[in-house]
């Protein structure tokens, strides 16, 4: 018997999970209660809309984008702990994402970013940017050079601090995957202590966010390390479904 | 017990924060020597087939207060209703269409402003055509996960009237909020769509 072709992933994506996600309106992260919609989401599968997506090719990199310990820097590198963050996006059923676009950006170590609406004490680096961006490989890697950004106070409550992190901005293969989010470091006792993380419901998805120190990517004498992998979401299989055509 | 299914959780989104800029479009906030240029914000080339349009508006908290930090992208077919990226099967999209565009809102004013070209017909899963529509996303400090809704066109009555999408909206009167009236600026045709995150003229967000 000869069977159906084997399953092509090009199909809708999984369903988002939203109980996973931090819900819109988190009322200890204050600026989200008037920032949330209070509708319930129109919900309808996939269409081409959401299945396709812009393609980021590697050519628009430039040499140092991927490293922010220099590609600001006149007078010499920027400040603070250096670190080498490194991962793999894959899809929820653990393939590699080739082509992702990553985009990070980050406060200097003194916890202040780059910024004119920023109004933290802790002094600029004149060396430090604080936003780098990668392409993943074929594998669904990529890696990036920085230093470890330091905590910051926030006006939230009157006395909130952010734990050190680092933003990501990912765009996968389609308009469906198209996600923000932040990376934490391990071992950082502040983590459970900020409003933006505890919006997240389960401590088990929030420890999918905290990067672990990952000592066999250190560079001896030179630069410690992190690995962080970022999920997208899944697609289904088109084994046995009519896919139409060109109408 | 059963056999695990070894599927992974999409990474839990978190907010863009007040700072998306430095990592998005950096040299919108002066950061100028890391990118030459912001990714996105180039405007769509003049080879482009198709009419010509503005798209414009701005962001609405619960309040009513205008948002200015925050970030849109949009996403859209070609004038023929192809999409230029990957995952289009149907065929080759215009070369010189970009469908992808990304513009923070002005610091002061809030507005938002995409110079794009109005998209044709892409059909539904079941193979009806949807009417024409841009894919909005809208990321902003206080938002914990990105917000996505859709532009229809106030002169596409009649596709509009049989499109899928809308057609699932129990609330009828809902459906304006995603509906851009056609006015015109030196011109050119321009859409305002303006998005209400809360209150009472919420838009539609979409689980898609
Ligand atoms: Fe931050």
């Amino acid at each position: 018997m000869r069977n159906a072709p084997a399953p092509n992933h090009n199909g809708g994506f999984y369903q988002r999970d939203r109980a996973w996600h931090p819900p819109a309106f988190t009322p200890n992260y204050k600026t989200s209660v008037l920032r949330s919609p209070k509708h319930a989401l129109l919900s309808l599968n996939n269409t081409l809309s959401e299945m396709t997506g812009p393609v980021f090719g590697h050519a628009m990199l430039g040499e140092l984008d991927n490293d922010l310990i220099r590609n600001y820097a006149t007078t010499g590198d920027a400040i603070g702990p250096r670190i080498i963050v490194h991962g793999r996006v894959l899809d929820e059923d653990g393939r590699p994402v080739p082509g992702a676009l990553l985009e990070y950006w980050q406060a200097n170590a003194g916890g202040r970013y780059r910024h004119k609406k920023e109004s933290y004490l802790a002094a600029i680096d004149p060396n430090f940017g604080g936003c780098g961006r990668s392409i993943t490989d074929e594998e669904g890697r990529y890696w990036f050079r920085t230093i470890k950004p330091g905590a910051y106070p926030w006006p939230n409550g009157v006395n909130d601090w952010r734990p050190a992190h680092i933003h990501f901005s990912i765009f996968g293969h389609a308009f469906a995957q198209r996600l923000i989010t932040q990376m934490y470091f391990e071992g950082d006792p502040m983590i459970w202590q900020c409003p933006i993380v505890m919006g997240i419901p389960s401590k088990e998805a929030v420890e999918t966010l905290i990067a672990a120190l990952d000592r066999e990517a250190t560079i001896p004498m030179d630069t410690l390390a992190y690995k962080f992998d970022i999920v997208l979401r899944g697609r289904r299989s088109t084994m046995f479904e009519n896919r139409m055509e060109g109408n | 017990m059963v056999q695990s299914l070894n599927r992974l959780k999409e990474s839990p989104s978190q907010t863009a924060g007040p700072y998306v800029h430095i990592g998005t479009t950096p040299n919108f906030i002066g950061i100028n020597s890391v990118y030459p240029d912001d990714l996105g914000l180039r405007p769509c080339p003049a080879e482009a087939k198709g009419e010509r349009i503005i798209i414009t508006g701005q962001i609405f908290d619960g309040s009513g207060a205008v948002l200015r930090d925050a970030l849109v992208e949009i996403w859209q077919a070609d004038a023929a209703g192809l999409y230029p990226g990957r995952g289009e099967y149907r065929g080759a999209a215009d070369p010189n269409f970009p469908g992808w565009f990304r513009q923070p809102v002005d610091g002061v004013t809030g507005v938002y402003r995409f110079e794009t070209i109005k998209p044709g017909q892409v059909p539904y899963v079941d193979g009806r055509k949807m009417a024409p529509h841009v894919t909005f996303w809208i990321v902003a400090r206080g938002i914990n996960i990105g917000l996505q809704t859709r532009l229809y066109f106030g002169d596409e009555q009649a596709s509009n009237e049989t499109d899928p999408l809308l057609a699932r909206v129990e609330l009828k009167t809902r459906v304006a909020t995603l509906i851009a009236e056609r006015g015109e600026e030196n011109g050119v045709p321009c859409y305002k769509f303006d998005i209400h995150l809360q209150g009472d003229k919420e838009t539609i967000f979409l689980d898609i």
